[in-house]
């Protein structure tokens, strides 16, 4: 039957109405962009001390001379957040769904996780890189390493778990009540409701701030050049001390960049593909 | 009988993906015509309803509203849905606005009544299908029957030209579905033009002024409701309506 079917004269007619509409889509958009790019880039280039900017950030030789430091100092950076990032996930989530815990046995640690991102969050995140990087080592705890790497994750962990958990309690309690209440009358307990039907729900819904959180994140890692360890900015200030050039800044910015980019449309990519097989046809 | 019908829909095809879920149908709603679409789940009678409403992008035919064509890309479907109202099978009400408000929107936003004139119609529309005191609540607080009569005020309150209802009566106790059926009659008889989908056959053959049978997307059967629900002349329909009807 739908193979004998072909397109009506009509139907032909209109698909390519619909192609030439989105041709002149495509084409307002470019024409958009380039007025408003080639604009931006005509005043930057035009401006009186161009030039002398040109030679203070964007010299290509002081760009070769520091990028094989830089590239090791990111390396340090990427490292540091390819750790810290599933402990926060992990961590981040737990949190919250202590505090959204019912169990009478499970108060205590509800109140300890009201105080932790209550307090937590208080905290400026570079004050965090200071108390645990020059504070922890001086303790001198048993079993645990004292270099200030180590220590320099763990407060971004601890200060990013109390965001991430934040974001995960604000997607657990957007889900709505009905979800509840059918997994209830389905005779699921309370934690299974919520690892089998309102976690699911809460993570697509919190993708996009989560990301936000993550490429917060990945620049903060930045913060740890103020702890003396040789991570992609101290690295770069360090050249520029020394050779009166500020173009190392501008090759760690495009090396953060670079690091987000990618980031940002695999997760756009990953919700965009949950949405459509989800909610197709939800009317 | 006017001359140009409503709406007037030539070989529509609609298929998701490999799934045909349209078929080459083709209907003809006059002025005060009241059609409805009987067949079973899955038969392709909420597609058909929001293909009307061009919530979907058909895959060939086509629609007429007024003997203009709709279906035309070049169409701004918001101005087309300005004259239809649509009441949804999950009611679909905004969870975040009291029944007052879900019915003053659209007058308000799209037909740019003011305030005080869109919340006097809506709270007389309100008070006539017995809403009179849920108006400030939120839908949440209603039932399911109270909730659908909420939609179907916030469809009217545009004074549409045309009602598509997808199985607005599937949540009410008999009791309200004589009461819906009464409303839907007067506004019958007041000239507004219906399309609605329904598993209720004692409600087809009551307000329809043509009956449709559909099946596996196809019309099968079209006719005045006496004929096509007693005395069919396919096989299928036959099938269905002993499996439907009470005997
Ligand atoms: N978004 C979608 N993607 C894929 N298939 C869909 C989608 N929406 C509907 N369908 C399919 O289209 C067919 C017709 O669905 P439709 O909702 O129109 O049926 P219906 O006649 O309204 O049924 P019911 O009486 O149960 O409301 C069904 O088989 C359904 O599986
Ligand atoms: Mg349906």
């Amino acid at each position: 039957m739908s193979a004998l079917w072909e397109p009506s004269p009509r139907e032909r007619e209109r698909r390519q109405v619909r192609a030439r509409l989105t041709r002149r889509r495509v084409a307002q958009g470019s024409i958009a962009t380039l007025v408003v790019v080639g604009g931006i880039a005509a005043a930057v280039l035009l401006s009186p001390g161009w030039p002398r900017v040109r030679a203070t950030f964007f010299d290509s030789f002081h760009a070769r001379e520091s990028l094989p430091a830089i590239v090791d100092g990111f390396w340090i950076n990427v490292k540091m957040f390819l750790i810290a990032e599933p402990i926060i996930l992990v961590l981040g989530l737990a949190i919250a769904v202590a505090r959204s815990s019912r169990s009478p046995l499970l108060v205590p640690l509800r109140g300890l996780a009201i105080v932790y991102t209550d307090v937590v969050r208080g905290i400026p995140t570079l004050l965090l890189v200071f108390l645990f990087a020059f504070g922890m080592p001086e303790l001198g705890l048993a079993g645990l390493p004292d270099g200030a790497f180590f220590w320099a994750t763990v407060a971004l962990v601890v200060s990013y778990s109390a965001y991430v958990a934040e974001v995960f309690r604000s997607g657990i309690e957007s889900v709505h009540p009905s979800q509840w209440l059918s997994a209830e009358a389905l005779a699921l307990s309370r934690g299974q409701a919520l690892r089998h039907v309102v976690v699911p729900q809460a993570v697509r819904r919190v993708v996009p701030p989560l990301l936000n959180d993550f490429v917060s994140l990945q620049k903060d890692t930045a913060l740890v050049a103020s702890v003396s360890i040789f991570d992609a900015l101290f690295t770069a200030r360090d050249y520029a001390n020394y050779n009166f050039n500020y173009t190392p800044y501008v090759v760690v910015a495009c090396f953060f960049v670079a690091m987000t980019v990618p980031l940002a449309r695999l997760c756009d990519a990953l919700a965009a593909r949950i949405a459509r097989r989800e909610r197709a046809g939800a009317r | 009988m006017s001359a140009v019908p409503v709406i007037e829909v030539r070989g529509l095809r609609k298929t998701y993906g490999e799934r045909v879920v349209l078929d080459d149908v083709s209907l003809t709603v006059g002025v005060g015509d009241v059609v409805c679409l009987i067949g079973s789940s899955g038969s392709g009678k909420s597609t058909l309803l929001r293909c009307l409403d061009l919530l979907e992008q058909i895959d060939d035919g086509v629609i007429e509203l007024d003997g203009r064509e709709i279906s035309d890309p070049l169409v701004d479907p918001r101005e087309v849905r300005r004259s239809i109202g649509m009441v949804f099978q999950a009611y679909n009400l905004f969870p975040h606005l009291s029944v007052l408000d879900n019915c003053t929107l659209a007058p308000r936003k799209v037909h740019g009544r003011s305030r005080s004139e869109a919340e006097a119609t809506a709270r007389d529309l309100l008070v006539r299908f017995g809403l009179g005191e849920h108006v400030d609540q939120h839908p949440d607080r209603l039932s399911g029957g109270q909730q659908q009569r909420a939609a179907l005020v916030r469809a009217l309150c545009t004074s549409p030209r045309l009602l598509l209802l997808d199985e607005i009566t599937a949540a009410l106790d008999p009791e309200l579905v004589g009461e819906v059926l009464d409303i839907v009659r007067e506004l019958a008889y007041g000239g507004t033009t219906m399309v609605l989908a329904t598993h209720e056959m004692a409600f087809a053959r009551e307000v329809a002024t043509r009956v449709c049978f559909l099946d596996g997307g196809r019309i099968v059967e079209s006719g005045p409701p006496d004929q096509v629900l007693f005395d069919p002349e396919h096989q299928r329909t036959r099938e269905f309506l002993r499996r439907v009807l009470p005997q």
